[in-house]
Order: C-alpha cells, then sequence, then structure tokens
C-alpha cells in the first residue's frame, strides 16, 4: 500500500535558535486526499509548509515524497517532484502579467534546455505551444483569461489569489500546498475558492494539503484535520470530531472548563 | 559653430553611448537579478579590448570570426567570475557581494598588468574598417558605423531574449522574486550564470568596441569606462534594461556635446560632468528614468 502514500512525515523538528517552532511533527498523506492544517497563529503551520517546500531545512527529522526522502531537496527540486504551493501573502511576479506569471512556472516541467532555446530549435516550437495551450487551460479554468495580460500587480486581491493558484498548478504538481487561500476574500470569492479547489481537486487528481483560518473552508472541503498548537500536534481526525474536541476548543478559545473546574 | 559640426558631435555621441549602453546593460542585469552592484563588470571590457587585440594582430583572423569570439569569450569570462567569486556569497549580505566584485575587479588589473604588462598598446583594425564614410554632413569610419549598427542588433537580440523566450522569462522571474522563482522550479543557478554570460558578454564586445574607437589599449582601461556604464545604469534606473540603453546612449551624448560645445578649456573636466549629471538626474528622479522603487531585499 505504500505507493499510495503521497507524503510521510516523520519526527519532524525545526529550531530557530533556541525557538522551537516545530517539534515531533508527524503526517501522513495518502495520494488524494484533501488535509486540512489549522491552529492558532504562531502555532506553526507556515513552517510546516516552508520545511515540506524546502524553503527551510528541518533539524531533525524526515519528509518522503511518494517513497522518495526529500527531507534535503532544494526548492527547485521539490517543485520538480511535484510538490506546489502559494503563499499565506500574495507572492507573485509582479511586473509579469498574469499568463506569464503562469508560463514561468510552466517552463522549468515542460520546456528544453538553455540551448534549444537559444537556437530555437522545431522541438522547442512545439514544446512553446504546448505551454501556450496548458497555461489558456489553467487561465480559463481560473476565471483570468480577460486579465491575461494585465501585470500581476495591477488586480484585485482575490484575483491575485487565482493567480497565485493557477501557477501553482502550472508546477504540474500532485501535491499542492495551499497556505490560507481564503485569507482576506469576501464571502462570495471564499465561496468560488471553494468550488475552485473541489474541482482542481478532482479534475487534477491531486492530493492537496491547506492551511486556513476560515473554518468554513476547512469544514466542508477537508476529509481530515490536523490541529497543530505551539508547534506542537494538537489532534487529528475528520471534521466533525475536530470540532467536538475540548483541547481543540480550547487552544482556540483559551480554557473555559479547566478554570472553570479550577 | 555649424550645423556640421553638431551633427558630428551627435554622431560621436552616440558612438560613445553605444558602447556606454552595452556595459550598462550588464551592470543593471545583474543587479536586477541579484542585487549585486559588479565593479569587476568594467574588467571584462579590458579582457574584451585584449581577445580582440590577440585575435585580430597575433592570430591574424578576420574581424567577422574574431568578433563572435570576441562575443563568446566574454560570456565564458562572465561565467567563470559567476561561480568563482559570486556563487559562493550567494546569500551573504549584499556588502559582502559588493567587496567581492571589487576584489575580482583588483585582481584582474593587476592580472591585466602582470600578464600584459601596463605598457599601452596600439589597437588597430584592417583598413577597410578604418575607411572613413561621409554621410551628409557627417564623416565617420567604417569602424563606428560597425559599432553603433551592431550595438542596436545586439540590443533588439536581447530584448527579444529577455521578452519572448523562456529562459528571458525566467530571468525576468528570478529578478522579481528568487525565492518563489525556485519554489516554481525555475533553476535559479542556471538563471543567474546566464544572465552572467550575457552582460559579460556585451561588456566584452564593448571593449572590442573601445579598443576600436580610441586605438590604445592598456589593462587598467576598463575601471573608468565601468564606473560611467554604472552611472549610465544608474541614470537609467538600475534593474531596467531599457533604462540601461537610454541611460547608456544619455550618458554618451551629453558627455561629447560637453567637451564638443564648450570652449576646450573645459574638456578637462569631463567626468566631474558625467559625475554631475548623476546626481542632478538623482535629485528630480531617485529611482532613475525608467527605474522602478525597489525594496530591498534581504
Amino acid at each position: 500500500m505504500s505507493d499510495s502514500v503521497c507524503l510521510a512525515v516523520n519526527g519532524l523538528e525545526k529550531r530557530f535558535g533556541g525557538v522551537v517552532a516545530l517539534t515531533d511533527y508527524d503526517i501522513e498523506i495518502r495520494s488524494g486526499e484533501l488535509v486540512g492544517l489549522i491552529g492558532p497563529n504562531g502555532a506553526g503551520k507556515t513552517t510546516v509548509f516552508n520545511l515540506l517546500s524546502g524553503v527551510l531545512k528541518p533539524t531533525r527529522g524526515t519528509i518522503f515524497f511518494k517513497g522518495q526522502d526529500i527531507t534535503r531537496f532544494r526548492p527547485d527540486q521539490n517543485a520538480v517532484l511535484g510538490i506546489a504551493r502559494t503563499f499565506q501573502n500574495i507572492r507573485l511576479f509582479n511586473a509579469l502579467s498574469v499568463k506569464d506569471n503562469i508560463k514561468a512556472a510552466l517552463h522549468p516541467h515542460m520546456g528544453c534546455g538553455l540551448w534549444k532555446t537559444v537556437l530555437n530549435v522545431p522541438g522547442y516550437r512545439r514544446s512553446e505551444r504546448r505551454i501556450e495551450d496548458k497555461s489558456r487551460e489553467f487561465l480559463d479554468l481560473l476565471g483570468l483569461l480577460e486579465v491575461e495580460n494585465e501585470p500581476a500587480e495591477n488586480l484585485p486581491y482575490g484575483l491575485q489569489r487565482r493567480v497565485e493558484i493557477g501557477r501553482a498548478l502550472a508546477v504540474n504538481p500532485s501535491l499542492l500546498l495551499l497556505d490560507e487561500p481564503a485569507a482576506g476574500l469576501n464571502p462570495n470569492e471564499t465561496e468560488d475558492l471553494i468550488q475552485t479547489i473541489r474541482t482542481l481537486h478532482q479534475r487534477y487528481n491531486l492530493t492537496i494539503f491547506l492551511v486556513e483560518h476560515d473554518m468554513r473552508v476547512i469544514m466542508t472541503i477537508c476529509s481530515r484535520i490536523q490541529v497543530l498548537d505551539m508547534g506542537h500536534i494538537l489532534a487529528e481526525g475528520d471534521p466533525v470530531s475536530i470540532r467536538k474536541n475540548s483541547r481543540v476548543i480550547a487552544a482556540y478559545l483559551g480554557q473555559p472548563e479547566s478554570s472553570a473546574h479550577a | 559653430m555649424s550645423g556640421g559640426y553638431i551633427a558630428q558631435q551627435i554622431v560621436n555621441g552616440l558612438i560613445l553611448g553605444s558602447m556606454y549602453a552595452l556595459v550598462a546593460i550588464g551592470f543593471s542585469m545583474i543587479y536586477g537579478i541579484i542585487r549585486l552592484i559588479n565593479f569587476a563588470h568594467g574588467e571584462i571590457i579590458m579582457i574584451g579590448a585584449f581577445l580582440t587585440l590577440g585575435l585580430l594582430q597575433k592570430l591574424q583572423l578576420p574581424f567577422p570570426v574574431a568578433a563572435p569570439l570576441v562575443l563568446i569569450a566574454g560570456a565564458v569570462v562572465g561565467i567563470i567570475i559567476e561561480k568563482g567569486a559570486f556563487r559562493p556569497m550567494r546569500g551573504a549580505p549584499q556588502v559582502t557581494g559588493f567587496i567581492a566584485s571589487l576584489g575580482v575587479s583588483i585582481m584582474l588589473q593587476n592580472l591585466g598588468i602582470l600578464l600584459l604588462t601596463a605598457q599601452p598598446r596600439n589597437f588597430t583594425f584592417p583598413d577597410y574598417l578604418q575607411s572613413v564614410v561621409q554621410i551628409g554632413l557627417v564623416s565617420f569610419r567604417t569602424i563606428d558605423g560597425v559599432i553603433m549598427a551592431s550595438a542596436l542588433v545586439l540590443m533588439g537580440g536581447l530584448l527579444f531574449l529577455v521578452h519572448k523566450t523562456r529562459l528571458g522569462m525566467a530571468m525576468r522571474a528570478t529578478a522579481e522574486n528568487i525565492d518563489v522563482a525556485r519554489l516554481m522550479g525555475i533553476n535559479i543557478n542556471r538563471t543567474i550564470m546566464a544572465t552572467f554570460a550575457i552582460g559579460s558578454a556585451l561588456a566584452a564586445i564593448a571593449g572590442l568596441m573601445w579598443g576600436g574607437k580610441f586605438g590604445q589599449i592598456d589593462p587598467l582601461l576598463g575601471f573608468v569606462p565601468g564606473l560611467k556604464s554604472f552611472v549610465a545604469a544608474v541614470i537609467g534606473g538600475v534593474g531596467s534594461i531599457p533604462g540601461a540603453i537610454l541611460g547608456g546612449y544619455i550618458l554618451g551624448l551629453s558627455e561629447v556635446l560637453f567637451v564638443g560645445l564648450l570652449p576646450p578649456i573645459y574638456s578637462a573636466f569631463r567626468d566631474a560632468f558625467v559625475f554631475s549629471t548623476l546626481i542632478l538626474i538623482l535629485l528630480v528622479l531617485p529611482n532613475g528614468i525608467l527605474g522602478k522603487k525597489m525594496e530591498d531585499r534581504a
């Protein structure tokens, strides 16, 4: 069964000097799962994403992606293997057009090398056409065709979020890490986002790991939820059990029971 | 002062400006992609000039063969410098890279003196390139025409590369945000290497032009034009390639016109004039003419 395990993380720890940002972190995500990661601010959620995408290197522990040890891989190696992510604060290539943002991410995965590019061989032109088609597909799916030639920085926030998701898709991932995709969206946009994530999940056979504060998003789309607090795993389970878990409620709302019992 | 004289000065300014522009492009691209002010960039001009001299006069190669070789050799030198001096400094504070570039600059100058002696050498092109062409009121040598035309061709090719090819897209994406580019799977080491190769190739060609224009070269010749090209890049807006081109031509034209139109007694102040121009333009446009406000990236 191990071939259907997409991501397996064991005993991950990250220290920044004396600060322990994350400790004893484990997770196993099966291919095609849609898993949520929640927790109060500073719980270590983004640290988890930074470790998984290779931006940070763990102090201890291992990360296996599809059976391969990627603990010490560089971000671009992870991207080529099929791990893509979005960012909590949008980080687009601002001066590039929407379309070029997506194409820039497509190139390393569908491209050919530097020399073929310089020499402009037929193979280059053919892959250039494939890239064009693929970028149109993502632009269409995310409703960005009308703004494809706008510089990304000119778009409203909600659309910028879509461009980020499109750019992550362009990496051709099997594991998509979404870091607070609903942050800053209004209720309508959030509703659209939920639909979009569902569509992507099915159409591209994606495994999705999602950090989110918006409980509506998490509770409606995730089949499994992990809760982090102060760098520890506090709980893990399906949405219903997480919603009822007293330790989770305590972490979010303070500790009504214990103070009442005290 | 006749119209012909002024037209002649403008042509001279364009010739000088072509060279500044080609060097400024490299400054701007390298700064744009890794926020490095590469003071060794001017030495590539010197290397290009001596390579041209060797290929034309020692090996007796014809000019149309030598020029592309200089271009390629410049790219190789750029790659070596990047790998040897700047890649190990990646991620270090900005000032570290800056100091490293000064070190490379001094090393290359002294290596030049050691290998080639400080004695200036005469630099002559074949006769057919030295013949004088008269067009209307202005006259220039064939080599000057070649300088202006090839600079335009190279710049056109560069803009095409940067805006229409995937290497260019990777370069723009990396310049925009190196960490995100890496997360999108862009091989930033290769992209940065390509940037150095392209910038250095252009500077080496500028060296060929420099020798052709002034007829004499020595191992320290790169420093002043390097500095002025840096000024050109800053005037145009560092990080912007069209800005570097514009800045190069503005600087070349104004320098030549300053010397040509004022009484000869002032011509010793040409360098002072160049740097005063920089200060004046930055007072009005702190980000340069085409530059965008760039936040410092830690």
